[in-house]
């Protein structure tokens, strides 16, 4: 009874979850381009999806935004770590408290204070200073997912290896850098997802003429979207389901084997 | 292992992108058109039109965030008692939605909710009488659960899962039925996780202009659609500054909140 | 002889398909201080747990007091648990730790102040009601932890290796704290360990597991002169266990030589395991022995010197206080009272018993 109960909560809190996403999926099949009239079932917009060039660059801009500052985030975040696990307790307090801003403040703060600085400083507002803003606010969820890892860690595995004879150098990428590895890559994970959902920022620190599905979705709204970015959606959703699904299928098969 | 001057280009990074920035908004929220030190730019808040949509922000936010704590605490509750150790299946679960742009699934809800749409055709269904909800703030406090409801469950998810069976064993032990082990153990120990949640979910909503945009249908304005108005269309960046002034003493105090539970911020994803 | 508390019949217990538990028969008597013994995995803990009411037996009855309490909630039996990790409140003082069972049953204010003023006195930490848990030692937590279980007048309490955490000296003053605070409780203790010298040290009565099964119950005394198998002699102290054939009544022959003993009722020519503790070898280099050999190593142990002595084609464990350099011509000698005949274990399973002890 109980246990009946918390399934069909469960279900129910899952379905509030994914009913917009299962919606969207579906009006990327109509025919008609209304949001509340089916018009039957068509591949039309998939077709038009990959001639679609505002769709097709702001896919690419997007992309490549998300990568760069992902990366970019991680290297910073991760170097930071390392910096700040060796911080004695008050500037360490005062370095993760500022780490704490971009995440905890909020988006359209951010986002009109970075535009304020840009505009302030002569920059003109482009790809670039998206970049700059996505970097920003990625870096502490890469350093909220490393520092437990590096915590975790015991220091005398490092000091262990430097007795073996290793450089420290060679200590760190063949010891530290494995131990690190899952934290450092959900930190990516992580910091792209945010910057891939991100809109606020991106709308304060965008230049003229350049979109990212985000601000191009917030574009047409007023127009009425065009099922296209649907379909757009729906390809990423699902390839990324089918990604995540793959990776986390593997190791369970592996841990099957050893027991 | 590392040096502390590996911190240094985050460090720098951090004052250039986050300090200095921050401290922009001060000087143009406290400063007039010559430069000169002036608070009329914040007191801009106290005429009715500003100070509505304060009240109303924090009032629709209040009341998402609760609503977002009573549906997030059985759900972590629930979580943690099927996955004790895949954390990952939880994150999945929650950050999977965000491969889906935001700005769709607001929109998608668009859909369901509107006069004509799935939410009235299953009632309609069932015979029930259709309800009017696009376009007001009942739509406006839905979307805001809907969007940040994944940063409540993952805290206090995070928090729960770290409460050893043993705890609950002990209570249980000393004599506590299920509902006291619940109010006096497992509930206040959670408090960082819950603090945590709360944080996450108010701010963004307090702060929001695309969800009251996007369901509200441009009736119903929040403090942060005048602040991004005065930014692109009225290009009044003092009065936004000023008006965003206002809005972080509410962050602020959320953040100081947040610190005093959780120093580290280690239970937020 | 005290009256019967707590009764286990034939309990069993299956986590999927394996037994933790196998028809389990135990009873402990009022005032008694109970050690459940064994190596990791033998099924002691999971015994405590279904006495605490955690663990739900798969067959079986709980009887304690004469009442059935198999299918009670833990939060409905008069016992209460020290938890391995102590299990505290962390969002609580230790005050309100202590306080944590009474509140629940609504006792008033005064009384729950000088239930707490005499725990904490009981368990020499007076004067801590307002510090909080993190800001104790180990030892001070544990204390603790003893403290907010007995403030509820457990008629018995149930602890879970609360040493386990604790360094070797700290757990040694404890093990007399614990003695001592048992004799001024008068209650039952049921006590779960993997260490053999703690068991000793502070029980009545010793239980012995292994694999799900009782091996040996008895005294400290019982357990540790008289083992019943190999097991038990192995698991509990060091021992010299060896192949011998019971040739008659008072008599084992061990590696082709006869030697007397006091063992009786095995029948003639039967296999036995023979046990000789190594602080009952006598050797001399002088007098005749019943086996003659040459000490192979010496490892001087603080109280006495450790040695190995080769004889009869058998590395025997001896200790003694007189050291014999490597290499000694050395004969051994043991009286009949020491030597220990034990039956052969009869299924696979006992023989396949690891010690991890």
């Amino acid at each position: 009874m109980k246990n009946a109960m918390k399934k069909i909560y469960l279900i129910l809190m899952l379905f509030y979850l994914y009913a917009p996403i299962l919606v969207l999926i579906v009006l990327s099949f109509n025919e008609a381009r209304s949001r509340v009239v089916w018009g039957g079932f068509s591949l039309k917009w998939y077709a038009d999806l990959f001639s679609n060039e505002t769709v097709m660059s702001a896919l690419r801009t997007t992309l490549i935004i998300a990568f760069v500052s992902a990366f970019v985030a991680t290297v910073l975040g991760t170097l930071a770590c390392l910096g700040i696990n060796r911080m004695k307790k008050a500037p360490r307090t005062v370095v993760m408290g500022m780490n704490n801003i971009p995440m905890m403040n909020a988006d359209i703060v951010t986002g009109i204070s970075l535009m304020l600085c840009f505009m302030a400083f002569g920059v003109t507002l482009s790809m670039q200073t998206v970049l700059l803003a996505h970097i920003t606010f990625n870096v502490p969820y890469v350093i909220l997912s490393v520092m437990p890892k590096l915590k975790q860690m015991e220091g005398s595995t490092y000091e262990a290896a430097l007795d073996l004879g290793a450089s420290p150098v060679y200590a760190f990428f063949k010891v530290v850098m494995p131990d690190l590895m899952p934290g450092i890559l959900s930190g990516f994970l992580m910091a792209f997802t945010m910057s891939l959902d991100d809109f606020v920022i991106t709308h304060f620190t965008t230049g003229a003429g350049v979109n990212t599905l985000s601000t191009l979705v917030y574009s047409e709204v007023r127009r009425g979207i065009k099922p296209t970015l649907y379909a757009l959606s729906t390809l990423m959703f699902v390839s990324v389901l089918v990604l995540l699904i793959l990776i986390n299928v593997r190791p369970q098969k592996k841990r099957d084997v050893i027991e | 292992m590392g040096r502390k001057s590996f911190a240094l280009p985050y460090i720098i990074w951090m004052v250039g992108f986050t300090v200095i920035p921050l401290a922009m908004i001060v000087f143009y929220g406290l400063t007039d058109r010559t430069g000169a030190f002036t608070l009329s730019n914040v007191a801009q808040i106290m005429t009715a039109e500003h100070a509505q949509a304060l009240w109303l922000s924090v009032g629709l936010s209040v009341v998402s965030t609760l609503i977002c704590l009573l549906l997030a605490y059985p759900l972590a509750m629930i979580l943690k008692g099927i996955s004790h150790s895949q954390n990952s299946l939880v994150v999945f679960i929650f950050i999977l939605p965000m491969w889906m742009n935001s700005l769709l699934r607001t929109m998608a809800w668009q859909t369901i909710l509107s006069n004509q749409g799935v939410l009235n055709a299953v009632l309609g269904f069932f015979g029930l009488p259709a309800v009017r909800i696009i376009n007001t703030a009942g739509a406006i406090v839905f979307g805001m659960v809907y969007d940040f409801l994944p940063f409540m469950v993952l805290p206090i998810y995070n928090v729960l899962i770290k409460i050893g069976q043993d705890k609950v064993d002990a209570a249980r032990d000393l004599g506590a039925n299920g509902m006291q082990t619940f109010f006096r153990v497992i509930f206040p120990m959670s408090m960082p996780g819950v603090v945590s949640g709360i944080t996450m979910v108010f701010v963004p909503s307090m702060t929001t202009f695309v969800i009251s945009n996007l369901l509200g249908g441009g009736k119903v304005l929040l403090i942060g659609n005048v602040i991004e108005q005065a930014f692109t269309s009225g290009s009044n960046w003092r009065l936004g500054s000023g008006l965003s002034l206002v809005l972080m003493v509410f962050i602020f105090i959320s953040m100081a909140v947040l610190a005093k539970y959780d120093p580290e911020g280690s239970n937020v994803i | 002889m005290e009256r019967t508390l707590i009764d286990l019949r034939d309990i069993s217990k299956k986590f999927g398909d394996t037994v933790v538990l196998d028809e389990l028969n135990l009873t402990v008597r009022e005032n008694e201080f109970v050690t459940l013994l064994g190596p990791s995995g033998c099924g002691k803990t999971t015994t405590l747990r279904i006495i605490g009411g955690f663990v739900q037996p798969t067959t079986g009855q709980v009887i304690f007091d004469g009442k059935d309490i198999t299918k009670l909630p833990p939060n409905k039996r008069a016992l209460n648990t020290v938890f391995q990790k102590y299990a505290l409140f962390t969002h609580m003082n230790i005050a309100e730790n202590i306080a944590f069972g009474l509140t629940i049953k609504g006792k008033s204010k005064d009384y729950i102040q000088d239930k707490i003023r005499y725990a904490l006195k009981l368990v020499n930490l007076d004067g801590y009601e307002s510090r909080s848990v993190d800001s104790l030692s180990g030892g001070q937590q544990q204390r603790v932890a003893i403290a907010r279980a007995i403030v509820n007048e457990p008629k018995v309490l149930l602890l879970d290796e609360p040493l386990g955490a604790l360094d070797l000296k700290l757990r040694q003053d404890m093990q007399y704290e614990l003695i001592r605070m048992k004799k001024e409780l008068g209650i039952t203790f049921i006590y779960v360990t993997h260490d053999q010298e703690e068991a000793l040290t502070m029980s009545d009565t010793i239980v012995v597991m292994n694999q799900g099964y009782i091996q040996q119950m008895g005294t400290p005394e019982q357990i540790y002169n008289e083992p019943e198998n190999a097991f038990v002699a192995d698991f509990i102290g060091e021992s010299n266990i060896v192949d011998g054939i019971m040739l008659e009544d008072r008599l084992v022959e061990i590696l082709g030589v006869k030697f007397p003993c006091v063992d009786e009722g095995f029948g003639t020519n039967r296999p036995v395991d023979v046990v000789i503790r190594p602080e009952d070898i006598r050797l001399s280099e002088t007098e005749p022995g019943l086996l003659e050999g040459e000490v192979s190593h010496l490892i001087f142990k603080g109280v006495h010197y450790e040695m190995e002595v080769m004889a009869g084609g058998h590395e025997w464990l001896v200790h003694s206080t007189k050291c014999f350099p490597v290499g000694t011509k050395v004969s051994l000698n043991v009286k009949p009272f020491d030597i220990q005949i034990m039956n052969k274990p009869e299924s696979e399973d006992e023989m396949a018993v690891e010690v991890d002890g």
